[in-house]
């Protein structure tokens, strides 16, 4: 919602004063990524609760190593994506193996198959969120009010050419949701989101 | 991903060597999601050229689905968003060119991820959870101060209201109450105005910590918020959209910075408003109050929940008014406008005087010995005339000027005139 469209300068003034111990700072942080934290950890665990847990330890985390973050590497709401995506993926490892061995329902190999459409479902959830607007508009349009694409141009205010475009171009962002590591990704980047 | 540096990539991509041309994946069935409408389940030739033998002159369909065209329609036809005449030539298409097969395939697996938005509505208890556990493991080296903790919880509050907000909600209708003279009045705006209302109010607090006015070259007639609010609403031809909020929310943070830098020192600091002045961390909690009770305007006016303070803000919120009502009893009498004191006790300052005890019931209340009969007298149990009990939010919405004090559910004993006297001085506090 409008909050990736913020420069890099936010992010380093961010850490900076997330690294001086500003609690004001820590607010502001809460209020721009509690959702998204929230809703990913919510879409790979499925429960209330574990997703309050895992948005307290990210913020933990992000409170207590400011410094873990390296600009350079990437916009801080990427990072605190990927960080919210592994610790979740964790837990519900941990979970459906704890449950797997206690229960000795399923198998290890579904046991995987789930971690990983969890895990695909989340970062395809943070994909739709960051992929530019336009991009996301027409997806919208054409999913979600089943609109034709020759609507969907209309409604945009765009050529049905681009439209076309549009539709591809997003659903091709979508599909890396599939890839579990994108090729030429930062370190930590590129593996968990 | 998404650098627009990168898109060209996918442009490119004839959806060549990603994957294994039949779709298995270890541990998955095959898998090619059906559209939601479509013809391609009948593996017939479609007779859409020929119904369509009515419209003048149809154009050569054939020539003009080549590869490029098709191509560029497979996001449309994945999506079941194309028309039937192009989903059977991509269709056709699909049989003859694995490459096209190939990136259908993943577009058409892709659909299947998308998902409407969980809830964005976070339980507002968890931010104070998760940053009471952060700031438990790191102690902060520049806290927000006590006093403008209510501040800071309420406008992130009113800042989760607006996040979902469209057009439609900013324009809603919204009628601010108040109590002027003893009279309910009222002022129609909008959701968008509301917000501007805030902003031009919180920039007292924002003009004091020296941080620049909201309301830039638009001159005010006078310092109160009123007056503020009035010219800042009309310094614009066009009433005020859904841009105000990012100006508002960054203020708002402005002032909770400014507020930790300068330090639990300057709480003293005074904050006109015109009329009056209030010190700089009464202020804030004046202004956590007006946010809480513009976003429960705000709120009513788009039929959305929403939840009173935390017990502990709610408190200091109550106590605020509790402590502003002697001088404003004061004020009233020499107006005439509340029962001058024939009981009256001349005390001298910092004496006991003739006191009501104020009752709040429910989280965040307590009690509060007003003195009735000058703001200098100290409230005493042994000199109490009146008793008043109401809940926190009844005694809020009192001084919020939103219930008349006539109809305020209040449980009442003693001096009738002291208790009237003190009702009508609560909803007095209230304001545009």
């Amino acid at each position: 919602m409008a909050q990736k469209d913020v420069p890099p300068r936010w992010d380093r003034k961010m850490q900076q004063r997330l690294a001086r111990g500003e609690a004001a700072a820590l607010g502001e942080l809460y209020d721009r990524f509690a959702s998204l934290v929230h809703g990913l950890a919510h879409r790979v665990l499925g429960d209330e609760r574990a997703a309050d847990g895992i948005t307290r330890e990210v913020f933990v985390h992000v409170w207590e190593h400011p410094d873990a973050y390296d600009p350079k590497q990437g916009p801080l709401r990427t990072w605190v994506a990927t960080l919210t995506h592994r610790l979740a993926v964790q837990r519900l490892r941990t979970t459906e193996t704890a449950a797997l061995a206690l229960e000795g329902s399923g198998t290890p190999e579904e046991l995987e198959h789930k971690v990983r459409r969890a895990s695909v479902a989340a970062r395809a959830d943070y994909i739709v969120q960051s992929m530019p607007v336009p991009l996301r508009s027409a997806l919208e349009r054409a999913y979600f009010q089943r609109r034709d694409y020759r609507q969907t141009a209309t409604d945009l205010g765009i050529t049905e050419d681009e439209a076309r475009r549009r539709l591809r171009l997003g659903l091709q962002l979508l599909s890396t949701a599939h890839d579990s590591e994108a090729p030429g990704a930062p370190p930590g980047h590129g593996g968990a989101v | 991903m998404n650098g627009p540096d990168r898109f060209e990539a996918y442009d490119g991509a004839d959806g060549d060597g990603h994957e294994e041309g039949d779709g298995q994946q270890p541990g998955r069935p095959p898998r090619i999601p059906t559209p939601r409408a479509s013809v391609e389940d009948s593996g017939l030739p479609l007779p859409a050229l020929e119904e369509s033998g009515d419209a003048p002159a149809p154009p050569p369909v054939r020539p003009v689905f080549e590869h490029p065209v098709l191509k560029a329609l497979l996001g449309a036809w994945a999506l079941a968003a194309c028309s039937a005449e192009e989903a059977t030539a991509v269709e056709e298409h699909l049989g003859e060119c694995g490459a096209c097969a190939d990136e259908a395939r993943r577009l058409r697996e892709a659909v299947g991820l998308l998902q409407r938005p969980d809830s964005l509505d976070l339980d507002p208890g968890l931010c104070t959870r998760v940053l009471g556990a952060c700031l438990e493991r790191r102690p902060p080296r520049i806290p927000v101060p006590d006093w403008a903790a209510a501040y800071d919880a309420e406008t992130a509050r009113l800042d989760a209201l607006l996040q979902d907000f469209g057009d439609a909600e900013w324009h809603a209708p919204v009628r601010l109450r108040w109590f002027r003279a003893d009279e309910a009045t009222s002022r129609r705006t909008t959701v968008a105005g509301v917000i501007a209302h805030l902003l031009s109010v919180d920039g007292l607090v924002a003009v004091a910590l020296g941080l620049d006015d909201p309301l830039g070259d638009v001159t005010s007639r006078r310092p109160t918020p009123a007056a503020r609010t009035e010219a800042y609403w009309s310094a614009s031809h066009f009433p005020p959209t859904r841009a105000v909020r990012a100006p508002w929310r960054e203020q708002s943070h402005g002032i909770v910075r400014t507020a930790s830098f300068t330090g639990s020192g300057v709480g003293g600091l005074p904050v006109p408003y015109g009329d009056f002045e209030l010190p700089l961390r009464d202020a804030m909690l004046d202004r956590a109050f007006e946010c809480w009770v513009h976003a429960e305007d705000i709120a009513d006016a788009v039929d959305y929940p929403y939840d009173p303070p935390s017990p502990r803000h709610l408190h200091r919120m109550i106590d605020l008014a509790a402590r502003m009502l002697p001088n404003v009893l004061a004020h009233r009498r020499r107006n005439g406008l509340a029962a001058p004191a024939h009981h009256r006790h001349l005390v001298t300052a910092g004496e006991p005087g003739r006191s009501l005890r104020l009752e709040i019931e429910g989280s965040g209340g307590g009690e509060w010995l007003i003195p009735l009969d000058s703001p200098a007298a100290k409230g005493s149990a042994d000199h109490e005339v009146a008793h008043v009990a109401l809940d926190g939010v009844e005694f809020c919405r009192l001084a919020a000027g939103h219930v008349p004090p006539q109809e305020a559910a209040a449980g009442q004993v003693g001096d009738k005139d002291a208790i009237r006297d003190v009702l009508f001085a609560a909803a007095s506090l209230s304001r545009m």
